[in-house]
Parts: C-alpha cells; sequence; structure tokens
C-alpha cells in the first residue's frame, strides 16, 4: 500500500469539476484508490463519493492505493491537488 | 389585496449582472412524485433493465447538451457536464440501486430518489456553501433519470409569446442553454447561488439573474410587471411609475454604453493623425476568443499555450495542441494569432523523478531554456503550430529569450520540423514567421542582432520590470519597488523598438503597461506598431489611441525621457491621461 497525505489549497475545494478530474485520473489506473478525510474513507473512483467527502479548502486527505501501480497512482492524484485542478 | 402593493423589493442573490424590465413568466413544472410500489420477484429483472435504460438515455440527452455548450461557450464550460455523465455512471450509486430492487423489491425511482435524497443529505452537512451548491448539480442529473424513469417529458423553455422575465423555482444549466436572446430579457429562481453553474451561464451567454430568492416563485401569480436588478441582486415586484421610469433611463444609459463600444469596435486604432497601431488581445483559453472579437482585438497578440497544459492537467499531445491552434487560425482568419510556446517552469516538462528543487525559480530552468533542453518535446509543439499553419495566418513567438544562441537554436529545431514535414508532404506556411518576447533586460540591450535573426519583437513588461530592477514581482515586502515605470525599463522599451525598426521588423507589446490607460500615448510615442491588452480593456485603449496625435504623443515621450524618477514619470503620465479623459475613464474595463 502506498499512501499520502495532501492539503486542498484550491479556492473552491473539491466541487463538482475537480472531483470529476480526480475520478478521470483515479479510473486510469488498475489500484483500489481510497480517500480518507477524518473518519470517512471513500472510493477514489466514485464522483458521488468524492463529492460526499465535502473537502473544502484547507482540509486534509489521505490519498491510499493498493496494486502494481499505486506508487504512480498515488503521485499522480497528490499532483492535481498540487496543481490546484488548474483552477485560480 | 397584499399583491396589489407597489413596489414590494425582494432580495436575492446576484448571479449575473445587468438589468431586465418586463413581465413575469412563471415557469410552471411537472413536480416529480415518487410512489412507493413493491414488486414481485419476476418484476426485479425488468425493473433493473428499466433503470438501466433510463440511464442510458439520460446519458444520450447530457452528452448532446454538452455538445451544444461547447459549441456555443467552448470546452471549459462544457466539462461540467463529464462531472454529470460521471455522476450518471457512478457505480457507488448505482450498485446501491441494482441491490436496493432486488432486496427490498421496490420499484426503481423510489430507491433511487432514496439513495439520491441519502447522498445529498451527506453533501448538505457540510459548512462550505460551495459545496453545498453542488447539490444543485446532483439534481439536474436525477431529475432527468427520474423524469425517464416516470415517463415525464424533459422539460424545454418554449420561446415567451412577448419578451419577458422567467421565473422558476429552480432551473439547470441545461435551461438556461435554451434561452433565446431578446425572447427571455432575465430570469429569476427561489434556489441558487452566486457560484452555481447556472450562474455562470447566465453570465457567459448575458441573461441578467438573480437566484435564492427563496419563495418568490410561489408567491407570484404570473404576469406581474417586474424590475430584474442582476448587478445588485434585487428584484422589484409591481414597480411604480418613478421606479419604473428610473430603472428605464438606468438601463438606457447601460445600453447606450454598450453601443458606443459597439460602434468603437468596427473603427480602427489609429491617431487623429492617421498612424495605425494593431490593436490584439491576449488570451489564455479557447472560449476568450470571442470576447476579443466582440471587444474589437485585430487579431490575437499572445496565446499562452501554457493554459493548454493546465487546462487538461496532462501534457497535451501533438494532436490536443494541433486541434486548439488550427481552431484559433480558422476562427481568426485572416487576422493573425501568435502562438507564444511553453512559458512555465521546467519542472512541468519532466517525470517526478527528475524535478528538481529551484532556489530562485523565475531565474531558474523554464520557457525556451527547458523547451531547449528537451527538443523532442519542443518539436512537438513546433510541429502542432506548423500543421495547423496552412492558413498563413499562425506566428510563433519564443518566451526567455537570453540571448542570440536560443534564438538559432530554436530556429534551428524549428527548420528539422520543417524538413521532416516536407518529407511527409505534410503542408504547412513555409514562410511562418519566427518572433521573440524582449522581457529579459539582456535581449533589449542585444535588441539589434536579435532583430536581424527573427520577425519581430513583442516585448513583456512584467518579466522585463521584474529582472530590470530585480524585483520578485510576488513578494510583498518589495511591491514598492515594482515600478512599471522606472526610467530604466523605459529606455530598454525605448531601445527595442528603435533597434528593431532600424532592422526592419515590427515591435510590439504584450505586457501589462500595454493594458494601462497612463501608458497609451506614451507607448504610441515610443514607436511600438502593435498592442495586445486583455480582450475587455480593448475598447478603452482604442478610444485613447484615437484621441492622440502622433506628433504630441513623440513629445510627450521626450519630455518623460527627461525625467529621472518613477514617481515623477507616473504622475506626469497620469496628469496627461486625466487632462484628456476627466470625465470618462472607466468605459469598457
Amino acid at each position: 500500500m502506498t499512501e499520502k497525505k495532501i492539503q486542498v489549497i484550491n479556492r473552491l475545494g473539491l466541487h463538482a469539476r475537480p472531483a470529476a478530474l480526480l475520478v478521470q485520473k483515479a479510473s486510469r489506473f488498475q489500484s483500489e484508490i481510497r480517500l480518507v478525510k477524518d473518519e470517512y474513507e471513500l472510493n477514489a473512483k466514485s464522483i458521488m463519493s468524492v463529492m460526499m467527502l465535502a473537502a473544502e479548502m484547507g482540509s486534509f486527505i489521505t490519498i491510499k492505493a493498493w496494486g502494481e501501480d499505486e506508487v504512480q497512482a498515488v503521485e499522480e492524484l497528490a499532483k492535481l491537488f498540487e496543481e490546484k485542478f488548474g483552477e485560480d | 389585496m397584499k399583491n396589489q402593493k407597489k413596489n414590494r423589493i425582494w432580495l436575492g442573490i446576484s448571479a449575473s449582472p445587468g438589468i431586465a424590465i418586463g413581465r413575469a413568466y412563471r415557469l410552471n413544472r411537472e413536480e416529480i412524485k415518487i410512489r412507493e410500489e413493491n414488486l414481485s420477484p419476476e418484476q426485479i429483472e425488468d425493473e433493473i433493465l428499466r433503470f438501466k435504460k433510463a440511464l442510458s438515455e439520460a446519458k444520450i440527452e447530457i452528452s448532446k447538451l454538452k455538445e451544444n455548450i461547447a459549441k456555443k461557450l467552448g470546452p471549459e464550460h462544457a466539462r461540467l457536464f463529464e462531472a454529470y455523465i460521471l455522476i450518471l455512471e457512478d457505480e457507488f450509486i448505482n450498485q446501491q440501486i441494482f441491490t436496493g430492487i432486488k432486496e427490498e423489491k421496490k420499484n426503481a425511482e423510489y430507491i433511487y430518489n432514496r439513495v439520491i435524497q441519502k447522498t445529498v443529505q451527506t453533501i448538505s452537512l457540510s459548512r462550505d456553501e460551495y459545496l453545498k451548491e453542488r447539490v444543485a448539480d446532483i439534481f439536474a442529473v436525477s431529475n432527468r433519470v427520474l423524469n425517464r424513469l416516470l415517463g415525464i417529458k424533459q422539460h424545454t423553455i418554449e420561446p415567451l409569446k412577448t419578451p419577458g422575465i422567467i421565473v422558476a423555482h429552480s432551473l439547470g444549466p441545461g435551461d438556461v442553454v435554451q434561452m433565446k436572446k431578446g425572447n427571455v430579457l432575465g430570469f429569476v429562481t427561489d434556489t441558487g447561488g452566486k457560484t452555481s453553474h447556472v450562474a455562470l451561464l447566465a453570465k457567459s451567454l448575458g441573461f441578467p439573474a438573480v437566484v435564492g430568492l427563496k419563495t418568490f416563485f410561489s408567491s407570484l401569480k404570473g404576469e406581474e410587471m417586474l424590475i430584474l436588478n442582476g448587478d445588485e441582486g434585487v428584484v422589484i415586484l409591481s414597480p411604480d411609475e418613478p421606479t419604473l421610469k428610473s430603472y428605464e433611463a438606468k438601463r438606457e444609459k447601460l445600453l447606450e454604453r454598450k453601443r458606443s463600444l459597439a460602434d468603437l469596435t468596427s473603427l480602427p486604432a489609429e491617431t487623429k493623425d492617421k498612424k495605425k497601431i494593431e490593436l490584439s488581445a491576449n488570451i489564455e483559453l479557447l472560449s476568450d476568443v470571442e470576447t476579443a472579437i466582440e471587444n474589437g482585438a485585430q487579431g490575437i497578440g499572445l496565446f499562452r499555450t501554457e493554459y493548454l497544459y493546465l487546462a487538461s492537467s496532462d501534457l497535451p499531445g501533438e494532436e490536443e495542441q494541433y486541434q486548439a491552434y488550427s481552431s484559433l487560425a480558422r476562427k481568426l482568419h485572416p487576422q493573425n494569432v501568435i502562438i507564444r510556446t511553453f512559458d512555465m517552469g521546467g519542472d512541468k516538462f519532466v517525470q517526478d523523478a527528475e524535478r528538481v528543487y529551484e532556489a530562485n525559480p523565475f531565474l531558474g530552468w523554464r520557457a525556451i531554456r527547458a523547451c531547449l533542453d528537451l527538443p523532442d518535446f519542443f518539436k512537438t509543439q513546433l510541429r502542432a503550430i506548423l500543421k495547423a499553419s496552412s492558413l498563413g495566418n499562425l506566428k510563433i513567438m519564443l518566451p526567455m529569450i537570453s540571448s542570440l544562441d536560443e534564438l538559432l537554436k530554436s530556429k534551428e529545431l524549428l527548420e528539422e520540423v520543417k524538413s521532416e514535414l516536407r518529407e511527409k508532404k505534410v503542408p504547412f506556411d513555409e514562410k511562418i514567421k519566427v518572433g521573440i518576447m524582449i522581457e529579459i533586460p539582456s535581449a533589449a540591450l542585444e535588441a539589434d542582432s536579435l532583430a536581424k535573426h527573427c520577425d519581430f519583437f513583442s516585448i513583456g513588461t512584467n518579466d522585463l520590470i521584474q529582472y530590470t530592477l530585480a524585483v520578485d514581482r510576488t513578494n510583498e515586502r518589495i511591491a514598492h519597488l515594482y515600478q512599471s515605470f522606472h526610467p530604466s525599463v523605459l529606455k530598454l522599451i525605448k531601445k527595442t523598438v528603435e533597434d528593431g525598426h532600424r532592422n526592419g521588423i515590427w515591435v510590439g507589446m504584450c505586457g501589462e503597461m500595454a493594458t494601462d490607460p497612463k501608458a497609451t500615448s506614451l507607448l504610441v510615442g515610443l514607436g511600438l506598431d502593435e498592442l495586445s491588452t486583455s480582450p475587455l480593456a480593448i475598447p478603452q485603449i482604442k478610444k485613447i489611441i484615437r484621441s492622440i496625435e502622433f506628433d504630441q504623443a513623440r513629445n510627450l515621450v521626450e519630455e518623460v525621457m527627461k525625467l529621472n524618477n518613477s514617481k515623477t514619470i507616473e504622475k506626469f503620465l497620469d496628469e496627461d491621461y486625466q487632462t484628456r479623459f476627466s470625465n470618462e475613464n472607466s468605459i469598457g474595463a
């Protein structure tokens, strides 16, 4: 398992468009990928789950992945957050 | 009698600016009523199929909507509908529906509605306003599915019999796209917020709108006169004569200003003594093109290609780039489009393993420096530009050139790509022009020799100022030292123009200084051939250009060049500007 903790830094949080980008990217990987925030742990390949995380700006999320491409998956998803999903 | 009261003011949320005055059209829609039904075991399989069919039909509808919006407003707006499709295809949701139907033996709409409501509840618990508004996105999708399941026809917005204001409990993006300009004057809804997609679309399409009026819809009979003030988020129900008159005057004034801008659009950007200035636009997104053309841009003076990367979060491949460049070329033809090659930190181009921390990224491995180190990557971009160049109106601009060597190397790579294309018999513009950004002091000082090897200069003032004055423009503690009108900066601009002209090439400017109304006289006087500004600033800058005598502007330059302090220069330019435009300094900006 690979995991990485990141912070949501785009102003508007994980709203529909970033959530869509995240889910599309996550779906390209073989690995099982989950996002953890507080006590919630949800499937990163489901847009409703990602929106249910209600991750606003400033919140911390842990990305976890299990599978052959887990390292790359976690890195690339973390990068999306770092680059603010191309927003702001 | 309560409804007879005049001038009842409703406070809502301003979603899209503008003033509309007209009769209310209540949009009555069939309510979605969900009934709970029990199924016999043999009905279950059919019920699941029925649900799957509703999903796929809703998907077709949304895909059509997506295409429609992409055509009307550009691909960025269409992204939202990708999210809608993901919601439809969400396994996390759909698995719950399948299991629900099977285990509880209930009808699809009942189970679906329950799962959606539960999901929405969780999202609504968030304290974040923005996320709460996403609930509207989920309902926009789930209502489509429910309508399909219940056999309710998907709502359409029929043209109103006479132009009016639509009042609805709630509207979705799909509704707004169907509204016809001139027929629908604006709209008002009980639900929604400032950042809802409905608000964004209303703004892009130019419909004044007030949302979040809570109970307005149900308290209205229909046909009442309304004043919709989208600037302030206010709706006035049944206004009295004086209020109506004052708003009509206000609306007229706004229209008048729009018309005078439109008149300006068709006029050339030239001084009183007929010196022509090419006035073009800086853009980042393909959807900015319409705004640029509406405002009278004579072409694109700077297309920032790095936004292709930022928008797609992946390095755009040759095909994606080609599509973007050729669409620009087609939209602007016969006007020119200057495509600036990737201008961003080098770490964006390479795999994570090769990323290196830089102490001074602004002085680091970026733009042309990174491109020349990664020739395959750079050649992909050059190839995409060349392939899109057949119409003959694309130009290439290289950022961050600091020495002749970099220019020559870049041109060598360009020649390599050209001969590869010739071999493959791919058509392209053989005479494509190559220019450079002058944004590093060394390039300005070497302008004479650089000019002998390229077709144009475009001065990037933001970086030129930062590098000349050694001021990091993102560091607030030294922000006061970032002085656009520092004499050293003006000297470098003057030298660049003179060296360019001596060698017979044109010189433009695409930095922020070109957008500053205070600077326009000075820049015209300095002899710049082209100014590329933000699209919305074009009318104002054009207005200033049309008020200038070129000779006077040259005198102004002489005076300014005698001053040795940026504050004095700025004050001098400001006074000159104020005396000529004291009454109207906010046009179009």
